[in-house]
């Protein structure tokens, strides 16, 4: 099978570098294995309770970038308690032990302890960029250890997690000889910052391309900052409340004259919004603009703002742009490629002020929107239809309708045919969220349509298990899924439990399943672990099998039933 | 800087009665107070959409968020900021949903609200109101701004001016008088 010598196909898997590719490589035969898992520098883990820190190490010596996701996706929803797991310590522990030379690690909703931090700054050498996403756990002293002891740090990039902040000396902790950032992301720290010292980090940080600040980091420091760092191409800014007739003001205005690179713009955690004519000069080159968390911008201020955005690709905003703002990113933004609606009442009272009209407007005015994220306060089938007919190549679909059942307000029929428009005509379809009343049929086109799709997730829908089957059956490349409040049971769980081994992991909360529905499943598939979260602890009082399960986890393994799961979760 | 006239209002709340003749108003007021509570509450939607609103995880909004976004429009958020005040001299304690509140000028009419009769009646002085916050300080209320403010408010206390002596709010109430006139 050879042709070559080693280091010939070495040299070839170099250019292969999408996970999937890899992976592939490595089925072909034994020696391409071999090769493949000896010279693979990066991995992904999209469960870290799919395999084990010792396996990982093992099997990839050269490792030195690892992915890992923790907590079921649903768990950003407070469907999954505190200390269900996903705890990284055990990796960063193993790792150390080895003679990995990690550089990189990404978290995603993992449990991040100080004292991970703190093993994981100290124990290589090269480490390069640690990236934490949706974690919690860690305090600022961990990020002081990350700062004090890692000589050649690139990048720290902390997006929304739960950090308890000590305040501030953190920043100091960077010594005057770390002169390598290359990405430093605290926008969601809550305290105070030492500012002189962040002053004298960017300084003496000529490669400083991503710099996002947190709500302590007033205008006069933004515009010293920018006056050093002229370099940026992605800006968060921290705290944007001034006097437009104030000195820094105008210091402003001249510093970001001079940030000619700059492509990427967020934060405004704090915004005078009748300053924003300082920053005008930037918007005419922004590709991503993220204003979600900005909702003292809304009405005129932020329509003017918009028009100045004509080469956008990726723009997040708050509902409290209307209908008619997309309608003026509809008229602007050619480029636009991801939408991404947040509601501006994240409670839900009901007062949001997008509907499907906006929805439909930027359909029709930027073709090239691939990725939505869209909450509402209402959804039309004849909107859906539309939306489909204008953009066949959504990738991703996310529409949340906030009132979950509601039906067309129309019509008042259910969004099975809206939502069977886009899976029918949006071949590459992967992911997708449904909202709003939804029959079985919905899943029938699904099943029938939506060949790629990859993720799906269900709420407040369906009328039987027929739902479930249509799903199952039909899409071949479905890996995760994850359902709430519907009327699936047994009959759906149990039919294929071959299925999940195909999949990475299935959540089914507030569904019919019952605790000997699940415990077959278990039974059957020994590769799976089958998790009831039970958090009310009926089951340990209560072991009937026909008992309904509140909450299930099941997901494949090659590593058996995890160790480390607290007492409310039983395994199967 | 916005002019919030900050803790000045409340120091400079007199207890002389209002003018007479209303004693049967103020007495039904501070009952009705309850009750206006209370009806407020139920009047914040249809009976439907509230209990959609405690449905747990919807709208699926991601903790982070959540927690980080303030400001909606119409100020009609959820409580998550429900604080305990006292008052020097009042029998028993109140709690106030800080986050029902734009801002120290909204707060200071709360606590008018809330205390009324027993600010009163109250011998002729003056109150200050200070705060305890996340680190177990008592600090002056009006400093921070009102997001900042929020976050890091624990209690609340309306405390006699007479009781402050000599910890610098009388200096404190000469530097708002200063901005003030700016």
């Amino acid at each position: 099978m050879n042709y070559f010598p080693d280091e010939v196909l070495e040299h070839v898997f170099d250019f292969i570098t999408s996970h999937k590719d890899r992976n592939s490589v490595s089925l072909v035969c034994k020696s391409w294995y071999k090769i493949e898992r000896c010279s693979r520098q990066r991995v992904f883990i999209g469960n870290c309770y799919s395999i084990s820190p010792e396996r990982l190490i093992a099997r990839f010596p050269g490792l030195k970038s690892l992915t890992l996701k923790g907590k079921p996706h649903f768990a950003d929803f407070n469907l999954v308690p505190h200390d269900w797991g996903g705890f990284v310590y055990p990796w960063i522990k193993a790792l150390a032990k080895s003679r990995i030379g990690l550089e990189e690690l990404r978290l995603k909703r993992m449990v991040v302890s100080d004292e991970s931090l703190e093993l994981l700054s100290k124990s290589f050498v090269n480490f390069k960029s640690l990236v934490l996403v949706s974690c919690e756990g860690f305090t600022t002293d961990g990020l002081a250890a990350i700062a004090a002891n890692c000589r050649f740090l690139r990048e720290l990039d902390l997006q929304e997690n739960e950090v308890d902040d000590h305040r501030g000396h953190w920043l100091s902790c960077f010594p005057e000889s770390c002169t390598s950032l290359i990405s430093l992301n605290f926008a969601c720290l809550r305290g105070e910052v030492n500012l002189g010292a962040l002053e004298r980090l960017v300084s003496r940080s000529p490669n400083l391309k991503s710099l996002r600040l947190n709500r302590a980091v007033p205008l006069d420091t933004l515009q010293k900052l920018l006056m050093r760092a002229p370099q940026l191409v992605d800006l968060g800014i921290g705290s944007y409340v001034h006097d437009p007739f104030s000195e820094v003001y105008n210091k402003l205005k001249i510093a970001i004259q001079r940030c000619k690179s700059i492509r990427s713009l967020s934060g405004f955690l704090e915004v005078a919004p009748h300053c924003m004519s300082a920053i005008y000069p930037i918007f005419g080159n922004l590709t991503f603009l993220n204003l979600s968390y900005a909702p003292g911008l809304h009405g005129n201020k932020l329509m003017k703002l918009i028009q100045h955005c004509r080469k956008l690709q990726r723009l997040w905003i708050l509902d409290c742009i209307g209908d008619k703002g997309l309608g003026v990113v509809a008229l602007t933004c050619k480029e636009l490629q991801e939408l991404r609606v947040f509601p501006s009442d994240p409670f839900g009272a009901g007062n949001a002020a997008v509907t499907e009209e906006g929805l439909v407007l930027v359909s029709a005015g930027c073709p090239k929107l691939n990725s939505l994220l869209y909450f509402c306060q209402q959804m039309t089938n004849a909107a859906l239809i539309t939306v489909a007919k204008n953009c066949p190549n959504f990738i991703r679909f996310r529409l949340c309708i906030l009132d979950p059942i509601k039906p067309d307000p129309v019509t008042n029929q259910p969004l099975d045919e809206g939502f069977g428009a886009i899976v029918q005509s949006c071949k590459g379809l992967k992911r997708l969220s449904l909202s709003g009343l939804l029959t079985d049929q919905v899943f029938l086109y699904i099943g029938m349509y939506a060949e790629q799709l990859e993720m799906l997730s269900i709420a407040f829908a369906a009328d039987s298990d027929k739902g479930m089957l249509y799903v199952l059956n039909g899409c071949k490349k479905l890996r995760k899924l994850e359902i709430r409040d519907c009327p699936f049971g047994d009959a759906a769980l149990l039919e294929d439990v071959g299925k999940y081994e195909t999949m990475r992991s299935l959540w089914m909360s507030s569904c019919e399943v019952t605790l000997g529905g699940c415990k077959s499943v278990a039974e059957k598939m020994p590769s799976l672990n089958v998790e009831i979260i039970d958090e009310c602890e009926q089951m340990e009082f209560n072991l009937d099998d026909k008992q309904k399960v509140d909450k299930m986890y099941l997901y494949r393994t090659l590593v058996g039933h995890r160790k480390d799961a607290p007492e409310y979760v039983l395994i199967l | 800087m916005a002019k919030e006239g900050l803790g000045l209002e409340i120091t400079e709340l007199r207890l002389g009665l209002p003018g007479g003749g209303t004693e049967k108003n103020e007495k039904k007021r501070v009952f009705s107070e309850i009750s206006e509570e209370e009806e407020n509450e139920k009047s914040n939607g249809p009976p439907e959409l509230q209990s959609k609103s405690q449905v747990v995880g919807w709208p699926p909004v991601c903790s982070y968020r959540k927690k980080n976004s303030f400001g909606d429009k119409d100020g009609s958020k959820t409580s998550k900021f429900y604080v305990k005040v006292s008052m020097d001299g009042a029998p028993f304690l109140r709690k106030i949903n800080l986050a029902l509140h734009k801002g120290y000028s909204d707060l200071v009419k709360a606590l008018e609200k809330l205390f009324g009769e027993a600010l009163r009646d109250a011998e002729s002085c003056e109150f200050v109101p200070i705060y305890e916050d996340k680190d177990g300080d008592w600090m002056l209320a009006g400093d921070v701004p009102w997001e900042m403010f929020i976050e890091s408010c624990k209690r609340l206390r309306i405390m006699k001016k007479a009781d402050a002596k000599g910890f610098g709010v009388l200096q404190s109430r000469v530097a708002l008088n200063g901005t003030l006139k700016e």
